[in-house]
């Protein structure tokens, strides 16, 4: 047996044999919330020491190594500052919506990371429509963006937000045609459906021969611009727009937005890991046997070899312009998708899959 | 086809940058160029013509060799340097000489041009390597280069 | 009817941004008035004078030698090449000729500063653009040449080692080696330079057909350096005039004719390879000679007007001095090539779009102490 399962078996039962069903399941549900929202905020304050190391990896630095050792604990400590800080606002703004905006950004990428397997029995939601849930979420965060920049008073933060608007509804598509090519293959849109045909069949980036290699590289590019990150960061673009859509907020409502772009990030990985490179599943089946093992350690490496590769995009490359963005999604991105997609149907229709 | 040779072009270009990154990424190590100043503060050591701040030697009887001949004062762009001289008795020769009193140095004015010291026909003024020249209120960075007490050396004059 | 209506509803204005004083890609503080029509821009409209120093008035008051070091402050990245352009200046009134050693050693450290200065701006227009790595890539390099400086004149920046007839002092005695040692590093980061952002595709887009200056606006406005090479307009005054030991070293003239911000790129990264060649040259053979050429210790210069040109990182800077004899210049003015660049940019940039102004300013690369003075 799995340990994570026994010991939120052991809770369930313990819950359920303490006080009435009905508040047993809100006490649950309670916990699970808080578990995620631990989860949440420790992922994210580790991808952003984790950037800080890799940018400096490759900029000839050291990065942060001054708070705790190699600088662990440096995003807490910035974490802590952020919090203790005013909360600074322009005059004449939409305060409603200014105070709104990165709720949005928060909530969304908050609920979507709650429907992900980390393993086999580690998922919150388990729905039926798992994809589609995820796309669906995901891309209430530009909202935030969007009201953000539009309250905020500043023409600056203004042109950022209507840049991510145009974003995200171009590169959405892309995003949900190449995870459309791979769901033809699963037949389901299940997350752990996807993963148990991955189970017999190898990873689907390798079932799926070329086409699937295709929807994987169209699926980075877009899935990077989804989370507004160089070279895609049109958004923020500091060179151009200063900050972009945040440039008016400060303390904690700054973090909400620099947070969820972390975990934005960490979403589209593992979406990525889910769709091609198996979720938990091990590489050649090689700790299926091994009862004790936790099946996350796998998920979580896929994850971060993911999260790299965007790094590492991000520390390369210059930053598109507007209308380049918009050429490479409609006249490159979504064509080739199409064309991708009827190949990905043809390969199943003639049954070559491994 | 221009268009598909467009996109290979791109994704090739586009790794070879990669490339680039991707090798300092694995030689991160050995080629970090940061240098952790307060730190190395024991091995940091300035080169020795570096500008830090215009000092003026002593020698073990406290002797200076400044003259009060002003010609860094007059050398001097925005106004650096001040001295204060005075014509004293030479008590050796019995005649009248003129004596520096005080050697006011204004670092906080200093643009370190170096005209000063190319100035001095006694070489009595030079240059310090030390680099920490931050205080916390600018009077401090006003100094007094001769040291109390001390007179020139004998026969600098000739 | 329901036309017009619909015409009245989506009505489109036009509306003013203010790109600076403070702003990340103006390099300093410039501030740039632009009129735009969603990211179309309209019009630019620089606006000048927030560092200004009123560093031609204060060489009214300083004598010869004092001018020198307020130089370093104008284009501060090419300080050696401002220092120089006085002093041949101040020299050109004296009528002295400095000796052979002098020459040489002047080219070769306005070459390294050259070197340093385009070093800086591959960095930054990498950063401008995106890629905020090279901007480390490039200060490693720069690192060499200004622990060179500092070894033999030093400072790193403000070096303030020309003077009138000469040279301050000797170079150090582990000026050639080091000098060797750089030209041998740089030759292998050079062409990672190439491959890292010049031949990306993200960048090519970005800069290609960007930001196009004819060849005759280059000419009337009066763009020099890589601005002016970048639209075919030979204006090296290193070639047409040449000063110091210029006339003894072959090299080429970067020449592009496209005029757009890829051209001047490419200008600059064939500058920095001529500028090696040229150190290359004149390194192993340093001649013997005088370090100064004495000169009085109050300089007065005849009664008259000097003018003396010299190419300095960004383009042509011209030294005027008019003198009535008496130890300061009577009107001191210095024609920086910044001012002349950044008169175009209004030209070049109307219909393009934020973005590409950030692209062509990091392709003219601005000082703006050298604008403003």
């Amino acid at each position: 047996m799995n340990i994570p399962l026994n010991i939120t078996k052991t809770i369930h039962d313990w819950l359920f044999s303490i006080m009435p069903e009905g508040v047993a399941t809100v006490t649950e549900w309670v916990i699970v919330a808080a578990a995620y929202l631990a989860l949440f905020a420790v992922a994210g304050l580790y991808l952003v020491l984790l950037e800080r190391k890799v940018a400096a990896w490759f900029q000839l630095r050291l990065g942060p190594n001054r708070v705790g050792p190699w600088g662990i604990f440096q995003t807490m400590a910035d974490a802590l500052k952020l919090v203790s800080k005013e909360l600074t606002s322009n005059a004449n703004i939409d305060k409603f919506l200014y105070n709104l905006a990165p709720y949005f950004v928060i909530l969304s990428s908050l609920i979507a990371i709650g429907v992900f397997p980390f393993s086999r029995q580690f998922q919150a939601l388990d729905i039926n429509i798992g994809i589609f849930f995820l796309f669906a979420v995901s891309s209430i965060g530009v909202i935030g963006i969007l009201l953000a920049g539009w309250s905020s008073n500043n023409k600056f933060a203004m042109i950022g937000a209507m840049r991510s608007g145009l974003q995200t509804i171009s590169y959405e598509l892309s995003v949900g045609l190449s995870m459309l090519t791979m769901v033809l293959l699963t037949g389901s849109l299940q997350l752990s459906e996807i993963i148990e045909v991955q189970r017999t069949g190898g990873w689907l980036i390798l079932q799926g021969h070329i086409p699937a290699i295709i929807a994987f590289m169209i699926f980075m590019i877009a899935g990077t611009a989804e989370t507004n990150r160089a070279p895609f960061d049109l958004v923020e673009a500091e060179s151009e727009l200063g900050a972009g859509f945040h440039t008016e907020y400060s303390g904690m409502k700054f973090a909400y937005f620099f947070l969820a772009e972390f975990i934005n990030m960490f979403i589209i990985a593992s979406i990525a890991v889910v769709l091609f490179f198996g979720g938990w599943l091990s590489p050649f089946g090689i700790t299926d046997d091994i009862t004790w093992f936790p099946e996350t350690i796998w998920f979580v490496i896929k994850v971060l070899g993911i999260i790299f590769l965007m790094m590492w995009f991000r520390w390369t490359f210059p930053r598109l312009r507007v209308d380049q963005l918009l050429t490479l999604e409609w006249k490159y991105l979504l064509p080739i998708n199409l064309v991708n997609l009827v190949l990905m149907a043809i390969i199943i229709w003639l049954n070559w899959t491994i | 086809m221009s268009y598909f040779s467009d996109i290979y072009n791109g994704i090739k270009t586009l790794l070879t940058g990669m490339s680039v990154t991707g090798g300092y990424f694995i030689r991160a190590r050995k080629g970090s160029i940061t240098q952790q100043y307060p730190d190395n503060r024991e091995t940091l050591k300035m080169f020795d013509r570096f500008r830090g701040e215009v000092v003026m030697p002593h020698n073990e009887n406290n002797e200076h060799y400044c003259t009060g001949c002003q010609a860094c004062e007059i050398a001097c762009p925005n106004g650096s340097i001040e001295i204060v001289w005075d014509r004293q008795v030479d008590p050796e020769t019995g005649k009248k000489k003129k004596m520096i009193d005080k050697h006011i140095y204004h670092l906080g004015m200093c643009t370190m041009c170096s005209l000063c010291v190319e100035a001095c026909p006694t070489d009595a003024i030079v240059w310090a390597q030390n680099y920490e020249n931050s205080v916390y209120d600018r009077k401090y960075l006003t100094k007094v280069l001769n040291q109390p007490g001390s007179k020139v050396k004998a026969g600098i004059e000739d | 009817m329901v036309e017009k209506e619909i015409e009245n509803k989506m009505k489109t204005e036009e509306y003013f941004v203010n790109m600076g004083p403070q702003h990340p890609a103006a390099h300093g503080v410039l501030r740039l008035l632009l009129t735009i029509d969603g990211e179309i821009i309209k019009n630019v409209d620089p606006d000048l004078g927030y560092i200004h120093r009123s560093i031609e008035k204060m060489c009214e008051r300083d004598s010869y030698q004092q001018i020198v070091h307020l130089t370093d402050r104008m284009d501060y990245l090419s300080s050696h090449i401002n220092n120089e352009a006085v002093c041949l200046a101040v020299e050109k009134g004296l009528d002295i000729e400095v000796s052979d050693r002098v020459k040489v050693i002047r080219t070769i450290v306005s070459e390294l500063t050259r070197l340093a200065s385009h070093q800086l701006w591959w960095g930054v227009i990498g950063m401008d653009l995106g890629a905020l790595t090279t901007y480390f890539y490039a200060f490693r390099d720069r690192e060499y040449i200004n622990d060179i400086f500092e070894e033999t004149c030093g400072a790193r920046l403000t070096m303030n080692y020309n003077i009138p007839g000469g040279l301050m002092f000797d170079i150090h005695p582990n000026f050639v080696n080091r000098v060797k040692e750089f030209l041998v590093h740089f030759k292998t980061k050079l062409p990672e330079y190439d491959r890292l952002l010049t031949g990306n595709v993200i960048f090519q887009k970005r800069t290609k057909g960007v930001g196009v200056l004819t060849k005759e606006d280059a000419i009337s406005y009066g763009a020099t350096g890589p601005v002016g090479r970048g639209s075919g307009f030979a204006c090296d005054v290193r070639k047409t005039h040449p000063y110091s030991a210029y006339d003894r070293v072959e090299f080429k003239e970067a020449l592009f004719t496209e005029g757009d911000s890829l051209a001047r790129y490419k200008v600059r990264i064939m500058e920095m390879w001529e500028s090696m060649s040229i150190i290359d040259q004149l390194i192993d053979n340093i001649p013997e000679g005088d370090i100064k050429t004495p000169t009085k210790a109050v300089i007065k210069l005849p009664k008259g007007e000097f003018y003396q040109r010299v190419e300095a990182a960004r383009g042509e800077l011209g030294v005027y001095i008019n003198s009535t004899g008496t130890k300061n210049p009577y009107r001191v003015k210095f024609r920086s090539s910044g001012f002349s660049n950044l008169s175009v940019l209004n030209h070049i940039t109307k219909g393009a779009k934020i973005a590409d102004l950030v692209a062509t300013m990091a392709s003219f690369d601005f000082v703006i102490p050298d604008i403003d003075r």
